[in-house]
């Protein structure tokens, strides 16, 4: 199977009070009040520096995505991030994982074909593409999309990169949302005649629609942890079968949140802390802005009335008393040492069936040298378990091609010299 | 209670409800934001005229593709022609309220010989950056009831705002902002500022006066782009005026539209 390190680039530093004293922390939190320019500086460097140092510890991909107007996840353009670690992971084995460029919000949407063909001209065809339909937030309140028009240009600005990416002759497209006269995009992907196509989703009908369709992978990015996960998964593996697809487990990808220690213990006295942060600061957004605005198209308005999960309302609504043991329990969060971060990742991928997996090792407030122990431990102690999962069963036809024969050399004891080099 | 006819508009693709009631010359009504709703403001209305309450595409029942056939405003007004023609109506007088306002102002402005007179209930469409309208979709409900109702606890809140366990009313109401989004998020100025000197019709104004979503400044707005329209402030009501206050509400109206 394939791991892939996911990386947020949340603000590190919110105060304590944060959620207590502001309304959320998308769309409308006070940037003088709260941020800091040159500390974020410092993370847009700290961010990059881990990504790299996992793909040098042998992580096959590192996955960047888009946000806007937050503290959560600071990277607005991912492509300007992706492009700089093509570019410092040239050499390497490690898939460039753009989960990505999110169609909506990108105007006219060749934009998204020409720097994802940039991306992957300077990695040498180590580009996997995400399509993210972008949340409410970003797409409606932040980028002024209509609702109403959200999904419809996801699907047109699909269409249009992938006839970009591979058209043989100069075309004309007159699109309900964008007209082009003239498409014919400078560079074009090395890989033909498209980049695998990723598409992450909350378990949505209308996207697992779209996926299967199109056969392209979907992932599942949720913080909610695997045991939550398996219910969307679950569903969208009958739904898979009903569409008479092949029960491919690289069909899938999954986000779980992951924190390694020396011990159980140890991990409770790292990561505690960070992970209170990501749930109560980095989360803490206001039912109004995620199901504000209705993007949902009918059919999936009446599924979500009608079958409102009580459990995930249930969860969290407790979740502000929850200790490190209710989160590790649950499988929000699999923490503790090697041995028992092995054991639960898994039953997690196999109970799920997810072959492209990724895994958040930064949460929330870790610091820079937190964040790259917990890289290095996971490299080194619980990753090499994994390489042989679904081996000989399937083919992950969702990768880059030029990556699939060679597993990533195992470069830790380089790259540690290099991380102290660098503190 | 008034009757109901189903049209088939559009080219088939649109299939309006048109609630019609009383008796005298025509008076159609455009609703709100909140979707079609038969309030006891119209029964007064339809005392002195025959009152037809088209829902708008997308939010009547049986109706929700209706909305897919039209991809913006001017379709939107182009549609209310054939609405108008399909009831038999050369130039009605035509009352909207919020959204149904500026649709009733963008129908009067683009072809002035179809409305005979008009009643603008609090109506968005233009905008002013000193007074900017928030986003109605991005507050709590608690807050849309505080913004739109004087009295949070009038009844006609539970209209809007229907308890989670009634899942086809919150689908209804849900429906129908999502079907008015599409024409006015995220700002509700499509360029009305640009055509509403266009409007012949004899207009009033109504605005309540503590409408805390469109503030009443923007009455003066409206008035002083249109030729021959005057003002009538509403007392103890907010942006529901019609709802709050319907008795002061439809006698303002209809002394207007019988004079």
């Amino acid at each position: 199977m394939k791991i892939s390190m996911f990386h947020l680039m949340p603000y590190r530093d919110l105060p304590d009070d944060f959620e207590r004293r502001h309304h959320s922390v998308w769309v409308d939190p006070p940037y003088w009040e709260l941020a800091d320019s040159e500390k974020i500086g410092q993370y847009y460097n700290w961010t990059l520096d881990e990504l790299i140092h996992a793909a040098k510890c042998g992580m096959d991909g590192i996955c960047v995505n888009e946000h806007h107007q937050n503290a959560y996840g600071m990277m607005p353009s991912p492509d300007l991030m992706g492009s700089v670690l093509a570019r410092a992971t040239n050499g390497m084995n490690t898939a460039v994982v753009q989960m990505g460029a999110t169609l909506p919000t990108t105007i006219p949407p060749i934009r998204v074909a020409e720097e994802y063909g940039m991306i992957d001209c300077i990695s040498g065809g180590r580009l996997v593409a995400g399509m993210p339909l972008g949340t409410p937030m970003d797409v409606n309140l932040c980028y002024g999309i209509s609702p109403a028009e959200h999904r419809e240009r996801y699907y047109e600005a699909h269409d249009l990169i992938l006839k970009a990416w591979s058209a043989k002759e100069v075309f004309a497209w007159n699109g309900k949302y964008f007209k082009l006269p003239m498409v014919n995009p400078w560079p074009r992907p090395i890989q033909q005649p498209r980049p695998p196509i990723w598409i992450p989703g909350s378990g949505s009908l209308s996207t697992w629609d779209f996926a299967t369709k199109h056969d392209h992978c979907y992932c599942h990015l949720s913080f909610y942890g695997h045991r939550s996960g398996k219910q969307v998964l679950d569903g969208y593996w009958e739904f898979v079968a009903k569409r008479g697809l092949d029960p491919n487990p690289y069909r899938v990808g999954f986000l779980q949140l992951i924190a390694v220690s020396e011990s159980d213990a140890q991990a409770e006295r790292d990561y505690y802390k960070h992970i209170r942060y990501f749930y109560d600061k980095c989360l803490h957004v206001p039912n109004e802005y995620i199901s504000s605005s209705g993007n949902q198209d009918y059919p999936s308005l009446v599924n979500s009335a009608k079958n409102i999960n009580p459990e995930i309302g249930r969860m969290i609504g407790e979740m502000k008393n929850w200790k490190f043991g209710d989160f590790v329990d649950r499988g929000f969060v699999i923490a503790g040492s090697p041995a028992t971060v092995r054991d639960r990742l898994m039953e997690a991928v196999k109970s799920l069936r997810v072959g492209n997996l990724m895994v958040l090792l930064h949460i929330g407030s870790m610091p820079h040298d937190l964040t790259i122990r917990n890289i290095e431990l996971f490299s080194r102690e619980v990753m090499p378990h994994f390489r042989t999962v679904w081996d000989g069963e399937w083919e992950n036809r969702w990768w880059p091609k030029k990556l699939m024969d060679q597993s990533p050399a195992t470069r830790i004891a380089d790259a540690n010299g290099e991380a102290r080099a660098s503190k | 209670m008034p009757q109901e006819r189903t049209l088939d508009l559009w080219h088939g693709q649109i299939k309006p409800t048109v609630r019609i009631a009383g008796s005298g010359a025509p008076l159609v009504f455009l609703h709100s934001w909140f979707g079609p709703v038969w309030e006891p403001f119209l029964d007064l209305l339809a005392r002195d005229f025959t009152v037809y309450a088209p829902s708008l595409p997308g939010t009547g029942p049986g109706d929700v593709d209706g909305i897919k056939a039209l991809d913006d405003l001017w379709d939107l007004v182009l549609y209310h022609y054939e609405l108008f023609d399909a009831l038999g109506l050369k130039s009605p007088a035509v009352v909207g309220h919020s959204f149904g306002g500026m649709i009733a102002a963008e129908v009067a402005a683009t072809d002035p010989t179809r409305v005979g007179k008009l009643g603008l209930l609090s109506p968005f469409g233009l905008w002013r950056d000193d007074t900017p309208i928030p986003l109605v979709s991005a507050m709590p409900p608690q807050e849309i009831v505080r913004r739109v109702f004087n009295s949070v606890d009038h009844p006609a809140t539970r209209l809007m705002f229907p308890n989670r366990s009634d899942v086809d009313a919150v689908i209804r109401v849900t429906w129908a902002q999502n079907c008015s989004n599409k024409f006015i998020w995220p700002i509700p100025d499509k360029g009305l500022k640009k055509r509403i000197h266009r409007i012949t019709a004899p207009t009033l104004v109504v605005w309540g006066k503590s409408d805390n979503l469109i503030p009443p400044v923007y009455a003066e707005e409206f008035k002083s782009r249109i030729g021959n329209a005057r003002i009538e402030l509403v007392n103890q009501a907010s942006h529901m005026a019609p709802f709050e206050r319907p008795q002061a509400v439809a006698d303002i109206l209809v002394k207007f539209l019988k004079g």
